[in-house]
């Protein structure tokens, strides 16, 4: 009785998505479309002057300018560019790095997998912020590439540290010997079990990472040690608007909204992922 | 015959703790042998001992002959083929017996497959469903087409067990090792699910071991019987002698304690 109610309610369910998804992909959407935009059109030339220094927001300079006259709107748009492509640099190594970590760890034997879970909680004791400057300082120079390597690796402690965990639970479920037992490989039950099981977490703590890496980049870049001056990063931005923040705030609040609103965006659309990618919550209202 | 599964003093130590020590037991194909005893007694390590999935920190010796092969000191690498064509497991708890992100109809597929893939049998998506239906059918589940498209959250626990016995059924084994299969259901559905088990043994000619430490149950289900205390054997026989002139203390007082229990429920108003 009851088991006919539940399937029969399930194939609508699958197609609804939550209203967290929406806006979190509204938001994450309208940055991409800024974003990608400006490979091929800026409002205005975003190295020349284009009005007065220090101007208001107007209808013709939707941020104001910054200081030497340049559209901060430009700059900001191009900033989202960067926030993107560093975000999901790293959340992509992270992720590469952290989840073969993790696996490796709770496949291991006890010894290893005790090794590397100590140093897993050494790495995560580092700031990732001093981390990933520690990993730019040493590199040859600051560039946007060596950003993204850094904070990759720096998050990618937490992505293992949070895998080992979610794959040794998985690892004790009845089904994972069953699968043993019918002759699957560890490979093949990697695959087919753990993976989609731990999935829907990780994803959440991906996006997490995401948001995490746009504010390092930002940090990073705030202290110079991010992408060089060519590249309007929101953290440049905001540290360039640090000297006449009293006299034209709006300098340093528009690249802030756009952080935070990017920020908010991507985990409102990993909250709403969450939701679709698990078939239990699906039928949740 | 050569027994399917041949053991011979197996003991299994943790930390210098015998867990199992010294049992040897044999099952004939399509023979029916039930291992009983309380909790902790050893029953699903010895289980799990035969076909070589026992956990890293425990130390197995003694022989184990699954199928003519040595299972104990065998690398896992061997044991992968040797036990989907050999033996197969139905579990106690159907609730992580399935996993939950898969729909029954290809988590079953998944065994099939490989199945199939072993015998040279084609794998294309229609005759693995035809065989997922054919399965589902089989374990008397109602409507096998709804079931092969439902999550496992979404089916009962009886119904759940079916699938995992499907699951283990499309392995096709020599050997069926049911580690008390019917403990966490209720004791209409405990019924139903011996009774198919009991059948599907018989159509199919399988051995069966069975786990329980539910005298009834096992006493129904199987043809011999091997009493498990503290890790060693204490008694063993056809199930009609040893439950009828238990000749160990140990097994004396669990059939007692089975019927004061029976004799409770039928003077309980």
């Amino acid at each position: 009785m009851t088991d006919t109610n539940l399937v029969a309610a399930s194939p609508e369910g699958r197609t609804r998505r939550s209203w967290t998804f929406t806006i979190g992909a509204i938001i994450v959407g309208l940055h991409l479309v800024i974003g990608l935009s400006t490979l091929f059109w800026t409002p205005y030339d975003p190295t020349g002057m284009s009005g007065g220094r220090l101007e208001m927001p107007s209808l013709s300079h939707l941020a104001g300018t910054d200081r030497l006259g340049r559209d901060l709107f430009t700059l900001i748009m191009i900033g989202s560019r960067i926030a993107l492509v560093v975000g999901t640099g790293a959340v992509i190594i992270g992720g590469l790095i952290g989840i073969t970590i993790g696996l490796l760890a709770a496949f291991a034997s006890r010894t290893l997998d005790d090794i590397l879970a100590a140093s897993l909680d050494i790495l995560i004791a580092f700031p990732t912020l001093l981390l990933a400057m520690l990993i730019v300082a040493s590199s040859d120079g600051a560039s946007l590439g060596t950003a993204i390597v850094a904070i990759g690796i720096a998050n990618s402690a937490i992505v293992a540290r949070l895998t080992r965990i979610l794959a040794k639970r998985v690892l004790r479920m009845d089904y994972i010997t069953a699968a043993r037992i019918s002759g699957t490989s560890w490979l093949g039950v990697v695959a087919i079990h753990i993976l989609p099981n731990i999935w829907p977490t990780l994803l959440v703590n991906l996006a997490l990472q995401f948001g995490l890496a746009v504010i390092a980049e930002a940090s990073l870049s705030y202290l110079g040690l991010g992408a060089p001056p060519p590249n309007a990063s929101w953290g440049r931005l905001l540290q360039e608007a640090q000297g006449t923040v009293y006299t034209a705030p709006f300098g340093a609040i528009a690249p802030g909204i756009a952080l935070v609103l990017l920020v908010i965006g991507i985990n409102l659309l990993a909250d709403g992922l969450r939701d679709i990618g698990d078939p239990t919550r699906r039928r949740r209202r | 015959m050569n027994p399917l599964l041949h053991i011979e003093n197996l003991s299994v130590h943790a930390g210098g703790k015998a867990l199992v020590s010294d049992i040897s037991f044999a099952v004939a194909p399509g023979e029916r042998l039930g291992l009983i005893g309380e909790s902790g007694s050893g029953k699903s390590l010895t289980a799990l001992a035969t076909i070589g999935l026992l956990a890293d920190g425990l130390k197995v010796s003694g022989s184990v002959l699954l199928n003519g092969r040595q299972v104990v000191g065998a690398r896992d690498r061997d044991l992968v083929p040797l036990r989907g064509a050999t033996a197969a497991v139905v579990f106690q708890e159907p609730l992580t017996a399935l996993d939950p992100l898969m729909k029954i109809g290809r988590q079953v597929g998944q065994a099939v497959r490989r199945r199939a893939k072993r015998d040279g049998r084609p794998t294309d998506a229609t005759s693995v469903m035809s065989e997922v239906l054919d399965l589902l059918d089989q374990v008397a589940l109602p409507q096998p087409q709804r079931i092969a498209e439902s999550w496992p959250h979404e089916i009962s626990g009886g119904q759940r067990q079916r699938a995992a016995i499907a699951m283990a059924l499309a392995c096709k084994p020599k050997l069926l090792i049911a580690d008390e299969p019917t403990t966490a259901l209720d004791v209409t559905t405990q019924a139903e699910i011996l009774r198919l088990l009991g059948q599907l043994v018989r159509e199919r000619n399988m051995a069966l071991l069975f786990i329980s430490h539910d005298l009834p149950v096992v006493a129904g289900t199987v043809d011999r019987v091997i009493v498990l205390r503290h890790g060693r054997v204490v008694e063993q026989g056809p199930v009609s002698t040893v439950f009828r002139e238990p000749s160990h203390d140990y097994t004396r007082s669990l059939v007692a304690a089975a019927r004061a229990f029976d004799n409770a429920l039928e003077n309980a108003p």
